[in-house]
């Protein structure tokens, strides 16, 4: 008796409760993509941090003043532009229709005060600025950049992707110290940023901005028209992988930005569930030493270390021994990029102990310990620490691998203190490839000593080689320069490629028009009834 | 009572205080840099400076602790290091979650350990006992977030009775607020299930072998009535003990279970805080928990005066 008055009482009415709950659900989302983004939001400053997720957010909010195609080719996006005949100055114009999310109109000022801001922070930016001599304003829709040398840099940084895109702002909003994270999200982007549903860490939601005017061209890549078809799109964070793949393939998410590779055979053959490798998002496993520390400040010891390590076992590691979505590759700016070379490849993309222990003879290596930071909390980093100690082992080195949270090693990279004072020799990490692709503002190449990238390599050929490729429009050109750069990278054990990472989204095949571009975009996205 | 409630309080004060000065000293002192963690790996070393300067960073230890105690003394939390937001919002949007979860699972853990604590008791040695108490060793022994992917397997993915993760507040109505609970909140209770049926069982056992018990049979009280009006009453403190734990427990711990179910709860915030090394955000609910633990202790020293008149405050 007890049970059924139980389940009259209070089950029935609860399912009852559910069943509207399910169908008013619905309704409401026929026009909503929810999305599961590979990281919570916490902030909104897209200039400031180079965390994705924020690249992901301007996206939504900002648009670009360039973009680049399918092709990577830069082509106008926000406004087009001439090159004087001497190729110094640069003249955009902004298009028609442009306003920002308050009714403001987008107008030359606004791109100005947002480059300058921008190019304080992002390396090609920084370049740019360093090259240019000046940028002004000329009228509301127009503005110059002006270069003492002809250059491509102008097309390169305002069509940049990835890492810090130059996101177009107001100019009162572009005015924040970079040292002062802004909390604006006011943009000219096919999104608007609900500020009443953001919860920090939680989820956020961007709905349609009615009075966006995307470009006629169709959508390719970065560039062309940028129509949204939905009325919102809200992210959301779901910490646990597992649960993330269960929630799409009970229809209550529509997309997943990372889909964890290990689980992608829970949904091969589910007719609901379609997947897209997308190898622009994809990554690059790199290995980093300190040059201002024994050993590594020894270049014999680097040359070592590039001949020790491998990459399949460490590719095997992260999506599984056979995956599709990993490949080795040699080539210091990515196997997709147009700066793709293949110096070196057998000794960077295959072990070879023997040599490495050769070198190591040679050098009379005391077998003192190198430091390598291990980061144990993100997917993709915890299996590194452990293959590259075992690679480097058999190679006859000393690992001690200090195993810490990612935010202890970003903390502790920074730190050019001796190894008893908190120091290090070694770490690894993943960049994306668009960032990889560019050598101007690669962080992985720059070798300009204490201006470098942490391990602080000091290679003036290099940084002479990339204000080179800053300097010239002709790619031709800029590839050339290019592979130099290779060469010295490998030779000088800069960096150490360990091979590539493809991203895969899992998504609704209700779902139709997702744009294959460098950052998930959801502009041009049907949503099926 | 009220000069006891009113000491106990004030007690509270210096342990909540030094609570405060080691969550501080050791979030300072332990390795990472919230400025570096937002600056990116492209910051200068300017940019970086600028940035701790504009987030108080740079002052001495003791003037930023100083600084610190003198805003919480005003009520005032500070703002977020990572989003911007007062930490008072952040965390009071994360606090429903975990209380509407810990105390559908408190419920549900007492209302089935306690009848299954005393049955056992009452069948001491044999099948049933050893049913439960076998019972009460699966519950231990399985982790949480196991439970948790077999129901939302069975009772999500097969029979789609609920869904599969997810949060909503009462104000989205009753159905979707308790269906988001139900899996979560039986995931969860396995373990407190476990734990507080053997302390009833165990405590129940003791009582009913004192002189008041057989006195009770005795007089010819029957054998539900002895249990209830004696042995329950009598057996009652050290099981309010357990289930305050389990409270304060429950509160500080369900961080996997938030996970697995994806409930954005105080567990989520602080573990987030702590990867993002997001010092006011740490600070503020670490002392947020300390306050529960002490105020849940408090409470369970006022219900022992409830259940044996003997204590008197």
């Amino acid at each position: 008796m007890l049970t059924k008055s139980f389940c009259s009482n209070l089950l029935k009415p609860t399912m009852l409760a559910l069943a509207l709950g399910t169908v008013s659900g619905a309704a409401v989302q026929a026009q909503t993509i929810t999305a599961v983004m590979h990281a919570p939001l916490r902030a909104v400053d897209p200039v400031i941090s180079t965390a994705y997720i924020l690249r992901n957010f301007g996206y939504m909010i900002y648009d670009t003043p360039l973009a680049l195609d399918s092709a990577g080719t830069p082509q106008p996006q926000m406004a087009s532009w001439e090159v004087s005949e001497d190729g110094k100055t640069y003249t955009f114009t902004l298009r028609d229709g442009l306003t920002f999310h308050d009714g403001a109109p987008v107008t030359a000022a606004d791109v100005v005060a947002s480059v300058t801001r921008w190019s304080k922070v992002d390396k090609t930016g920084q370049v740019m600025a360093s090259l240019m001599t000046e940028m002004v304003a000329v009228d509301d829709k127009t503005w110059t950049m002006t270069f003492g040398e002809p250059t491509g840099i102008a097309l390169i940084a305002l069509s940049k992707p990835s890492g810090l895109a130059p996101f177009i702002m107001p100019a009162s909003v572009a005015a924040t110290p970079v040292s002062e994270p802004i909390t604006s999200t006011i943009g000219s982007g096919p999104f608007k940023f609900v500020e009443a549903d953001y919860r920090p860490g939680v989820s956020a939601t961007f709905a349609k901005f009615e009075e966006y005017v995307p470009r006629e061209e169709p959508s390719d890549g970065m560039a062309g028209g940028k129509v949204v078809k939905v009325d919102e799109v809200v992210w959301t964070t779901m910490p646990d992988p597992m649960t993330s793949l269960n929630a799409l393939m009970s229809g209550e998410i529509d997309f997943l930005e990372q889909t964890p590779h290990d689980l992608l055979p829970v949904i091969e053959g589910n007719p609901d569930i379609s997947t897209r490798q997308v190898k622009k998002q994809g990554s690059q496993n790199l290995v980093r030493m300190n040059h201002t520390l024994p050993p590594f400040d020894n270049p014999k010891y680097r040359e070592a270390v590039l001949l020790a390590l491998g990459q399949q076992p460490m590719l095997d590691a992260q999506v599984g021994a056979g995956s599709e979505y990993s490949q080795a590759c040699a080539a210091v700016f990515g196997c997709g990029s147009i700066y793709n070379y293949d110096y070196r490849a057998d000794d960077i993309m295959y072990a070879h102990p023997d040599k490495a222990k050769a070198i190591l003879d040679e050098v009379g290596y005391d077998g003192t310990p190198i430091l390598l930071m291990h980061a144990t909390d993100l997917a993709t980093l915890n299996p590194q620490g452990p293959v590259i100690a075992a690679q480097l082992r058999d190679a006859g080195f000393t690992v001690d691998m200090v195993s810490m949270d990612w935010a202890s090693v970003v903390a502790r990279r920074a730190s050019k203190a001796t190894l008893a004072d908190g120091g290090w020799n070694m770490f690894s990490t993943t960049n994306v490839l668009p960032d990889v692709a560019n050598p101007i503002g690669f962080i992985g190449v720059a070798a300009g000593g204490d201006s470098a990238w942490f391990g602080w390599p000091n290679v003036p050929e290099i940084e002479e080689l990339r204000m080179a490729v800053a300097q010239t429009a002709d790619v031709d050109q800029q590839i050339e320069y290019a592979k130099k750069i290779d060469e010295l990278v490998i030779d000088n054990g800069v960096m150490v490629p360990m091979g590539e990472l493809f991203n895969v989204n899992a998504y609704s095949s209700k779902l139709t028009g997702l744009v294959e571009a460098e950052a998930p975009v959801f502009w041009n996205v049907e949503k099926a009834e | 009572m009220l000069s006891f409630v009113v000491k106990r309080v004030l007690s509270a004060v210096p342990v909540l205080f030094m609570v405060a000065v080691i969550v501080f000293m050791v979030l300072r002192l332990s390795p990472g840099d919230p400025a570096v963690m937002i600056a990116g790996p492209n910051a200068t070393s300017e940019q970086l400076a600028d940035l701790r300067e504009s987030m108080g960073l740079n002052r001495p230890l003791l003037e930023q602790l100083l600084i610190w105690l003198g805003d919480i003394g005003r009520g005032d939390f500070g703002t977020s290091l990572v989003s911007g937001k007062p930490v008072t919002e952040l965390v009071m949007d994360r606090l429903w979650p975990t209380l509407a979860l810990s105390t559908s699972t408190i419920i549900l853990a007492v209302a089935v350990a306690l009848p299954l604590g005393v049955i056992a008791a009452w069948q001491q040695g044999k099948w049933l006992d050893r049913l439960v108490m076998a019972g009460s060793v699966v519950g231990f022994s399985v982790p949480v977030f196991i439970i948790g992917y077999v129901m939302i397997l069975i009772f999500a993915r097969k029979l789609g009775w609920f869904p599969v993760q997810g949060y909503k507040p009462l104000s989205a109505g009753f159905g979707e607020f308790a269906s988001r609970l139900v899996l979560p909140s039986i995931a969860l209770s396995f373990p407190y299930i476990a734990l507080i049926a053997r302390i009833v069982r165990t405590n129940v056992i003791e009582v009913m072998g004192e002189d008041y018990i057989r006195t009770a049979r005795a007089k010819g009280q029957t054998e539900r009535g002895v249990m209830t009006e004696h042995a329950l009453r009598n057996a009652a403190v050290p099981i309010v003990t357990i289930i305050g734990v389990s409270i304060a427990m429950l509160i500080s711990g369900v961080v996997v279970t938030e996970s697995v179910f994806n409930i954005p709860g105080l567990g989520r915030l602080v573990l987030e805080a702590v990867l993002a090394r997001d010092y006011t955000v740490i600070q503020a609910v670490i002392l947020l928990f300390s306050t529960i633990y002490v105020f849940i202790n408090l409470s369970v020293d006022l219900l022992y005066g409830l259940f044996d008149p003997r204590i008197r405050y």
